[in-house]
């Protein structure tokens, strides 16, 4: 079945199976592979993308649910250029090993921050705690999201 | 972990969503906000031939505060009673529970109705319908009818709802400025559903002591439950610390408590108990 | 060697991908033509595979095959052990399809081949499949009872015993003084990885060329068991390895689809992919740490440890898996740690069940062995009323003994000793890091309603397999130089660290090193991969080795072109220059490629200390690890920013291992822990206070570098240091944890009133 979203700004129209979910949409047919599935069951937060402003997962929507919508993805949320401030944060304190669950980890940190640049600690880890690491032990990931909270304080002019 | 082969819609009107979940003779689901039902389908646990979309239906996703209480439309998110400010204070033990439901993702798209619907009986939101006699509206083939919390929870994953109905609205009884509460949960970890949990309430008497105590057990048995022999000791008497023990005691002694992968039968009685016991002193304080 | 960038944080360049969703892992290839595998797996748990019908699946559209057993035209190929490949183990390597029995639940049956996983899994409904049900084989006291056999030709379901021996254990305890008997267990769990496994296989026909993607940890070992099995010489087989989600052990041994996607490319003529899902992977990844010990010790009644004795049995599951054996054999040989015990008799068996099969997982055998070790040194510290800590202290090897030969495991004759190290030192450091002189007043007190307990353990780990890994450099067109290894990545951040070694090595600026690749069999000559945390020592070495024959190279050719000698020949930044003033890019010098090597028999011991400060609200079974602190030394640190990040992503492991982490099956070998809900990993808010401290005092002085392995030590000792923690904490109920994981449930338990019923 046809459908119609925007992805990362650009407008896309699929026509998949209305069983697919939208994160195979994106892996498979839209060949945006940065979004990882790590369980399939809406555990693990490795799919975690941003639709309409709000970090979701994307294994436990179907693609036909997008519709009308905006989707954000990691590849939205990088560049070529060089590292944001989030992702250089999360370099700098070594946050990632493996990298499989970072971009989640990154897009719900980025949904966070965005509206919530005052975070506090146990805020950035009760967010988090949907979202599972197994190489950091996560104490590195908490650092660096609470590192890159004055980008996000800058950006809304605070 | 592919979804079974199914069929998609998106109706427009409550009406056009009833007939299609009537279509089917019971082999069509509604989806919401799809956290609780797209696992199932990810399993092939639930292998509905025709999934049918509620999130185009109008009028579903208000939260009216009213002289009579509060009504939450069945499409309002986790997210969006978090949000409210209004419920700080309209209804204090809603936004409690809540605050223990699942995680950031999750809370952005699972909606009441959709929790309501599916009835796990470790998930917050049944319990504190029934803890506080909350009356479900739904609408189906026959029309509409309210469904009161006592009667709609059967069993586990098992509701009274037809296989054609579908929630619209959630209607809790109006909340005293001054009513006394808690909420208790005790997890493996933050954010799963509850080993137990208890929510509960109840109202001071001129004389300082309880009345209307409604106290409700999560996570024990096969469905929310409210715990009379406790709120019976509650009733007529100051909320002190015999009451207290004597109604932890009460209630690990009166829950139906079984065992499972997680915990055994005896520590999750002991458990009901303890929750009910620092429930009643966050309600006191 | 200048140190220029050896011991610095310098940030890894893996980040740069893998932070922009860049990474390329199994999942993200998609040629052209792929058809996607889906495999059917065993739903009983023991029983005769009497036939599977596949007729209605292969009428589904878009379904291209379905592969049995009987498409394997001398049946399928066994997969053979990779570590400790004894004789007597044979009769229980496992078949990559199952044949004529299925012994455990999850194992293949059958693989579909579709145009989409969703169709593929579609198919799997119909497939009839008939099986005649056994009885299960549940853990190994069923096991040993020899009734119902996994393997009949065996004649039993143990498949050996190790047996760990140093000293006289017999005469130690027939003379001591005080001696104490215990049993302790640990259960089920295993190195879950975030990526689940995945393996994609094209078949070039026309050059008779297989190209294998998704290989990780030992590519060139599976490359030599996927060419006998399929009939291709070695060359002819390219192992690919792409970014790994994660390996613990767990990911790149050879499993089962290691040979069945290759084999369906062959078969069906197009590229084929298979992605294992969550539900598979709790049941068809390794398994392991599924212990249980019965163990003795003997003291002097001034705490000298004179003696350890006992049994173990280690549950392997239904087949022996390549390295199934080192966690069992570990227990026994490492059970002492750090210790100085003169006596040891310690056996353990293996037994078959049926459930799925076991592997390594980090630290194998050594969380299982530091676990029942440091419970037992709190009991007996407590009957002797020593102090813990100088229980400990004096039975630690010390410096002055390094070389210590350590227990002699039979058969495969292995013997071992512990390079360098003072153990002293660590521990001081962590009861000084943990403030144990004051906080020893809060042991077992009740404050604010939770019961506080303090614990402290020693722990070593092994590292450094050899017997051997290659690296190669290689000069680019643009002068700059690209490091090759034999080494593998698992997430461990290696192409930074080698681009370290390789830039210390050759004495220029580390962006002049382009890339350190990894793993791949087009890579180098002989590879030998990543486990029991050897690339920093293997691979660091191998590179420096390469360095030295490199810069030998080139200043060899350098010098006829530059028409001097080569001892004359200056090795700039990026030029090369002779004594006369002339000189030459790098560039000029493009596809100079020179391989090195290191071999080595002996393994490198990393050691430390570990404690814990917990709080337990006994009411409802909940701790809270209030501190955490494991001080390591690791001889040399290349990298200490990668370094902390092993120590604490190993110790959260760890502690998912004490506390949460369960495989848990029914007495019909049915796996009840099926998704994520049930499996739990810690997360981020369950273990937010830990600590790790990392120092370099003893190098080892078995490699150039004077490196250890280091990625394991913070998980060894965890077990450990939390049964201690919580025991202490509840020692005013007289609580005793003598198994893992301590839940809720089971922490309750302890402090209720003791009934009079024996244990």
């Amino acid at each position: 079945m046809p459908t119609r979203f925007q992805v990362n700004g650009k407008p896309v129209s699929v026509d998949v199976e209305a069983r697919t979910t939208l994160a195979d949409c994106l892996r498979h047919h839209l060949r945006l592979t940065g979004t990882h599935v790590g369980c399939e069951h809406g555990v693990c937060g490795a799919c975690t993308v941003i639709v309409d402003g709000e970090a979701v997962r994307s294994c436990l929507l179907l693609a036909a649910q997008a519709e009308g919508s905006s989707v954000v993805t990691i590849e939205g949320l990088s560049n070529d250029e060089a590292l944001t401030p989030l992702q250089a944060s999360f370099r700098r304190h070594h946050a990632l090993q493996c990298g499989f669950c970072t971009p989640g980890m990154i897009t719900t940190a980025h949904a966070l921050l965005s509206e919530e640049p005052d975070c506090d600690a146990d805020r950035v880890r009760e967010v988090l705690s949907g979202n599972l690491c197994r190489c950091t032990g996560y104490i590195a990931i908490v650092e660096a999201v609470l590192d890159a909270r004055a980008a996000y304080k800058k950006e809304d002019g605070r | 972990m592919k979804l079974p082969p199914l069929e998609y819609a998106c109706p427009t009107t409550l009406a056009e969503a009833v007939a299609l979940l009537a279509s089917r003779d019971g082999d069509a689901k509604a989806i919401a906000g799809g956290q609780s039902l797209m696992p199932m389908l990810a399993f092939r646990l639930a292998t509905p031939s025709l999934l049918v979309d509620l999130r185009k239906l109008p009028d579903l996703r208000e939260i009216k505060i009213a002289a009579d209480g509060v009504g939450l439309g069945a499409m309002v998110r986790w997210r969006d009673i978090e949000k409210d400010a209004r419920l700080a204070s309209a209804h204090p033990l809603l936004k409690a529970a809540v605050a223990h439901v699942a995680h950031y993702q999750i809370r952005n798209r699972g909606t009441i109705g959709g929790s309501i619907a599916h009835a796990d009986p470790a998930a917050e939101i049944p319990g504190i319908v029934v803890t506080c006699d909350a009356d479900i509206a739904v609408s189906g083939k026959s029309g509409s009818r309210v469904i009161p919390a006592a009667a709609f929870f059967r069993g586990a994953l098992t509701t009274a709802l037809e296989a054609e109905e579908i929630i619209t609205e959630i209607r809790l009884p109006l909340w005293p400025p001054r009513r006394r509460w808690g909420f208790q949960e005790f997890a493996r970890r933050r954010g799963d559903f509850a080993m137990a949990a208890a929510a509960l309430f109840y109202d001071e008497g001129a004389d300082g002591k309880a009345v209307n105590a409604h106290v409700g057990i999560i996570g024990v048995g096969d469905r929310p439950r409210r715990l009379p022999d406790v709120e019976a000791v509650l009733n007529g008497c100051a909320i002190d610390e015999a009451t207290i023990a004597r109604a932890a005691e009460v209630a690990s002694a009166t829950v139906d408590a079984q065992e499972d992968i997680h915990a055994s039968a005896p520590y999750r009685r002991a458990l009901a108990g303890t929750m009910v016991e620092r429930a009643l002193r966050n309600a006191r304080s | 060697m200048k140190n220029a960038f050896i011991g610095s944080a310098v940030e890894r360049r893996e980040d740069l991908r893998f932070l922009r969703g860049r990474g390329e892992y199994v999942d993200d290839l998609s040629p052209d033509g792929l058809l996607y595998a889906v495999i059917l797996r065993s739903p009983v748990a023991h029983g005769r595979l009497v036939s599977i019908d596949r007729g209605a699946a292969l009428r589904i559209p878009g379904v291209h095959a379905v592969i049995t057993a009987a498409d394997m035209p001398h049946g399928p190929p066994i997969i053979p052990m990779r570590l400790q490949p004894l004789p007597e183990f044979k009769p229980f390597e496992q078949p990559v399809i199952a044949d004529k029995k299925v012994r455990y639940v999850g194992e293949p049956l059958a693989l579909v081949l579709a145009e989409s996983v969703a169709l593929g899994e579609d198919a799997l409904e119909a497939i009839a499949v008939e099986i005649e049900p056994l009885p299960a084989v549940a853990d190994w006291r069923v096991a040993q009872r020899d009734a119902s056999l996994l393997f009949e030709s065996a004649g039993s379901n143990r498949a050996l015993t190790f047996n760990a021996v140093r000293g006289d254990a017999d005469a130690a305890f027939a003379s001591a003084p005080y001696t104490r008997r215990e049993s302790f267990r640990t259960q089920r769990h295993f190195g879950l990885t975030m990526e689940p496994r995945g393996v994609m296989a094209e078949w070039d026909a026309a050059k008779g060329r297989l190209t294998v993607f998704g290989a990780a940890k030992v590519p060139f070992f599976n490359r030599r068991i996927l060419a006998g099995q399929i009939g291709l010489a070695e060359d002819a087989i390219e192992m690919v390895e792409n970014d790994v989600g994660g390996g613990f052990g767990a990911r790149g041994e050879f499993y089962p689809e290691d040979f069945l996607i290759p084999f369906a490319a062959q078969h069906i003529g197009r590229p084929v992919k298979w992605i294992e899902d969550r539900r598979e992977n709790l049941m068809a990844m390794n398994h392991a740490r599924e212990a249980e010990v019965d163990v003795e010790i003997a003291c002097a009644r001034d705490g000298a440890i004179l003696a350890l004795r006992g049994h173990a049995h280690a549950d392997m599951g239904a087949y022996m898996r390549t390295n199934g054996a080192v966690g069992a054999r570990n227990i026994a040989q490492f059970m002492a740690g750090p210790y100085r015990i003169a006596n040891v008799k310690l056996d353990v068996s293996l037994w078959m069940t049926n459930k799925t099969p076991v592997g390594t997982y980090r630290g194998p055998g050594r969380f299982e062995a530091d676990f029942f070790r440091e419970r037992l040194f709190d009991l007996v510290a407590q009957d002797l009323e020593l102090d813990r800590v100088a229980f400990r202290r004096r039975n630690l090897i010390a410096a002055s003994e390094m070389p210590y030969r350590i227990a002699t495991i039979t058969p495969y004759e292995h013997k071992d000793e512990y390079d360098s190290g003072d153990y002293q030192v660590t521990l001081d450091r962590c009861l000084e890091e943990i403030r144990w002189t004051e906080k020893a007043k809060l042991q077992g007190q009740l404050i604010d309603g939770r019961y506080h307990g303090l614990a402290i353990g020693c722990f070593i780990e092994g590292g450094a397999a050899g017997p051997k890994e290659s690296a190669r450099l290689a000069i680019n067109a643009d002068g700059t130089i690209s490091v090759f290894m034999g080494s593998s990545a698992v997430g461990q951040g290696v192409e930074t660290v080698f681009a370290q070694i390789a830039a210390d090595a050759l004495e220029i600026p580390i962006d002049r090193i382009r890339g350190a690749f990894h793993g791949s069999t087009a890579y180098v000559s002989d590879g030998y991969g990543a486990y029991h945390s050897r690339s920093v020592v293997m691979g660091g070495s191998a590179l420096l080795d390469a360095a030295k024959k490199f810069q030998d190279a080139l200043r060899a050719v350098a010098a006829k072109r530059l028409g001097c000698e080569g001892a004359q020949v200056t090795l700039g930044e990026d030029k090369i220059s002779a004594p006369g003033g002339q000189s030459l890019p790098l560039s000029a010098f493009a596809g100079l490629s020179v391989e090195g090597a290191f071999l080595n028999k002996k393994h490198t011991y990393s050691y430390g200390a570990q404690a814990a400060h917990v709080a337990v609200d006994a009411k409802i079974g909940h701790v809270e690890i209030i501190d955490y602190v494991v001080v390591q030394d690791v001889g040399r640190i290349i990298n200490p920013m990668t370094l902390r990040g092993q120590v604490i992503g190993s110790l959260v492991q760890g502690l998912g291992g004490a506390f949460l982490e369960h495989l848990v099956y029914d007495d019909e070998g049915q796996l009840l822990t099926g998704s994520l809900a049930d499996y739990l990993l810690p997360t981020a808010s369950d273990f937010p206070h830990l600590r790790a401290v990392v120092m370099d005092q003893h190098p080892s002085p078995i490699n150039p570098l004077g490196a250890k392995g280091a990625g394991e030590g913070g998980l060894i000792g965890a077990g450990g240091v939390i049964a201690n923690a919580v025991s202490n904490a509840l020692q005013s109920f007289g609580a005793d944890v003598r198994e893992l994981p301590l839940t809720p449930s089971r922490i309750w338990e302890m402090a209720q009133p003791r009934r009079a019923a024996a244990e």
